[in-house]
């Protein structure tokens, strides 16, 4: 940069105007400040935990937690497990509503956006209605109003739903159904479902070249379905059948046997799910009307299908505005997964950052912990997003 | 999004490092501030729970009113720092309360891990099961497999948790956060049972729609004695809040009541005298006015008063004194002498 104000003889003054090293320096003062706050803080945390007597200490971790846990589908926990292990099986169940909830918004999230640019004025207007109505309404307030629902609609336990034939039940504790049991040679079947997998993934290879040196397009999915259907299916048979269902059955004062889904989980993953969908519709919508028409017209002459000019031409580029904002929504469900406390969820907020902060009185740690959780969850969908979006960004030939 | 994260994070840490309790002091502060704040449950029927009018009321309630009266000199000069069952101890630590009065169970972990100072027992209680009549119960060794509707952050939850698996049994945590939340929880029927203290249960039970579809079980399975709490390192603070729940226990020993509280000042009993200021300097001692138990029982009432208001046999929850009768009639109310 020139100095075009009078000529300045301090050397200060003169680094100052200089462009360059002005950068420099007011990033040496900020980042001072910040160590200085951050040294601060430390110093009050010291001195404020001095004064109540407490010390600074991890090891409450290895004590036992004492307290039950009533929703644990991955790890077996029982009250004599450490206080890690309630923070692993929170931390697992924040992981399960936050993946399965991701999936559901963007499943719900997509058609919706495409449904809000449908020409039928009755489904275009249901669909802004509905978006617009619940993500004006904070999502607290979904989460409660649908675990009401839930436990106050829901017939109760000893009068539970039969949805069909004994096998699934629904009342207000939960959604019953058969789970599979695996008998001895069930093995054989998941290899099979492997195989089959692998074979996809080298027939769609195969089919994406020959389309690019001949052309000829195979019906790619329809095929693929087969495959795995089909060699999963014949080694099912060959191998007697290998599985066995175990059926739910009121016994006492609830339902034995069989997988249930939890009102607790079903309201948390409900109401993130379709709160994030109507945001993710917004921006579907908004990055499908950005690619401009022209290019859709474009394809239809050259003699593309309707549904080829969506898969080839729109839906690509429609994606890379798409993506960027569509992260932050995978961030805030995750984030707004900490709400489950109000309605008993035992996410890591729950376990770790609640009943064992109050147990142990460690809310200096659990807090530091707690917030290390979410940080690191945080930073992997972002690096995941980030990766995702370079791979489908423009490459330029 | 690195930037954002690191300054959320140490927005956070900000939060939690700067927010200083009140240290040594908490006597001044209040003063200072011309209220007193005491952390109370969030809403229990007959122990803490505001009127038609806004109003604090109940047996928890009282007893912050009476150490405002001891300190302020006017016991309605309160306010009330609602917190769950799981929040109470870091708003106390944090010094957004001066005092606990809020149905909380004395525990080693609590005194030696959590760090607070206990002064006394104000209500001797027990945890005890609630269910629906029509469920034919008789006994908790029936409930194995039922879903139980529990508070989150108590001592509710450990001894749940140490009951069945003494007894073998098996059963689904219900974890909620309120007393209102486990209320609707129960009435709904996501839970079969209901347990928490003794005491809220009969509160809870009271708030029902239909009581006498409800019993309490007979079984009581651990000792909950509910007292108040302070942080460390304020010694004249802790003995304040000490002789203020001596001073209620004490004034029903000697018989005195709100109503002959005046005519009780010229007694003849030298430890009425005392404990009223009309002899020595108890209150100036405490760092108080001379008067502070007067105020007490004038504003406020004795213990058997403060009891027989709120929760008593003519209350809805209709709770006999039981335990928390005076020693001199086969309960377990012991004051120190004031001497
Ligand atoms: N005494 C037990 C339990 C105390 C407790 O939380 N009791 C419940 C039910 S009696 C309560 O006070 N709830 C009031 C609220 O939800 O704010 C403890 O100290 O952990």
């Amino acid at each position: 940069m020139k100095d075009n104000s009078s000529q300045a003889s301090n050397p200060l003054t003169r680094l100052w105007r200089n462009q360059e090293s002005r950068g420099v320096i007011i990033q040496i003062i900020t980042i001072t400040l910040l160590f200085a706050i951050i040294a601060l803080i430390g110093r009050n945390v010291v001195i404020n935990l001095a004064a109540l007597d407490k010390e600074f200490s991890f090891t409450f971790l290895t004590w036992p937690a004492a307290y039950d846990i009533g929703f644990s589908p991955f790890l077996e926990y029982t009250s004599q497990s450490t206080h890690l292990k309630a923070a692993a099986v929170g931390l697992l169940n924040t992981l399960l509503v936050a993946i399965t909830g991701c999936i559901f918004a963007s499943i719900l999230g997509f058609t919706l956006g495409i449904l809000r640019l449908s020409k039928n004025w009755l489904v275009n207007r249901i669909a802004y209605t509905f978006v617009e109505f619940m993500r004006n309404v904070p999502v607290l307030i979904h989460i409660l109003a649908i675990y009401s629902l839930i436990i106050t609609l829901m017939p109760p336990v000893k009068k539970a739903l039969d949805l069909g034939g004994g096998q699934f039940f629904i009342s207000n504790r939960g959604f019953y159904m058969p789970s599979p049991v695996f008998e001895p040679g069930a093995w054989m079947v998941g290899v099979a479902m492997i195989v089959a997998i692998l074979s996809v993934f080298l027939f769609r290879r195969w089919a994406k070249k020959v389309q690019d040196n001949t052309g000829k397009i195979y019906p790619v999915f329809w095929i693929s379905i087969g495959i795995i259907f089909g060699l999963t299916g014949i080694v099912f048979i060959a191998a007697g059948m290998p599985l066995s269902w175990d059926v739910p059955a009121l016994k006492g004062f609830n339902f034995k046997g069989g997988m249930a889904i939890k009102p607790e989980f079903l309201a948390l993953w409900l109401a993130l799910s379709y709160y994030t969908a109507c945001f993710i519709a917004e921006i579907v919508r908004a990055g499908i009307l950005a690619v401009s028409h022209g290019q859709t017209e474009a394809s239809k002459a050259l003699g593309l299908r309707n549904n080829r000019v969506l898969q080839l031409v729109v839906i690509p580029q429609a994606l890379r505005i798409i993506i960027p904002p569509l992260s932050s929504q995978y961030l805030n469900l995750t984030k707004n997964s900490s709400l489950a406390i109000a309605i008993g969820y035992m996410d890591i907020t729950a376990t770790l950052g609640g009943i064992s902060l109050m147990q142990t009185g460690k809310e200096m740690e659990t807090m530091i912990l707690v917030m290390g959780v979410y940080l690191l969850i945080s930073l992997c969908i972002s690096g995941y997003m980030n990766w995702f979006n370079r791979r489908i960004k423009l490459t330029e030939r | 999004m690195k930037l954002k994260t690191t300054v959320t994070l140490s927005a956070a840490l900000l939060a939690l490092g700067v927010t200083s309790a009140a240290q040594a002091g908490t006597l001044e502060d209040v003063q200072g501030r011309g209220v007193l704040r005491c952390v109370t449950s969030t809403g229990i029927a007959g122990f803490a729970q505001p009127d038609a009018n806004g109003v604090w009321r109940g047996f928890d309630v009282d007893f912050c009113r009476a150490t405002a009266a001891a300190v302020l000199g006017d016991a309605n000069k309160i306010e009330a720092v609602t917190s769950t069952g799981k929040t109470r101890f870091t708003k106390l630590n944090a010094g957004e309360g001066d005092v606990l009065w809020r149905n909380t169970t004395i525990t080693f972990t609590r005194d030696v891990g959590v760090k607070l100072r206990f002064h006394g027992v104000n209500y001797y209680d027990g945890q005890g099961f609630m269910v629906r009549k029509d469920l034919g119960v008789n006994s908790a060794m029936e409930l194995d497999g039922a879903s139980v509707c529990i508070q989150t952050g108590t001592t509710t939850e450990l001894n749940l948790s140490d009951y069945f698996n003494t007894n073998g049994m098996k059963y689904e945590p219900v974890t909620i956060e309120t007393n209102d939340e486990g209320r609707q929880n129960y009435e709904s029927g996501r839970c079969d049972v209901y347990t928490t203290d003794a005491s809220g249960l009969a509160s809870t039970r009271s708030a029902l729609p239909d009581p006498d579809a409800h019993v309490v079980l007979p079984e009581i399975i651990s000792k909950e004695p509910l007292g108040p709490a302070t942080r460390h390192g304020d010694d004249q603070w802790s003995d304040i809040v000490t002789w203020v729940l001596n001073a209620t226990i004490t004034a029903e020993e000697l018989g005195v009541t709100s109503q002959n509280v005046d005519a009780m000042k010229d007694s003849k009993n030298p430890e009425v005298r005392r404990l009223l200021g009309t002899d020595g300097s108890q209150g100036e001692e405490l760092g108080l006015s001379n008067d502070w138990a007067y105020q007490i029982i004038k504003q406020v009432g004795n213990y058997g008063e403060i009891f027989e208001n709120n929760i008593g046999v003519n209350t809805p929850l209709g709770i006999a004194r039981g335990l928390n009768a005076l020693w001199t009639n086969g309960g377990l109310l012991y004051s120190p002498p004031f001497r």
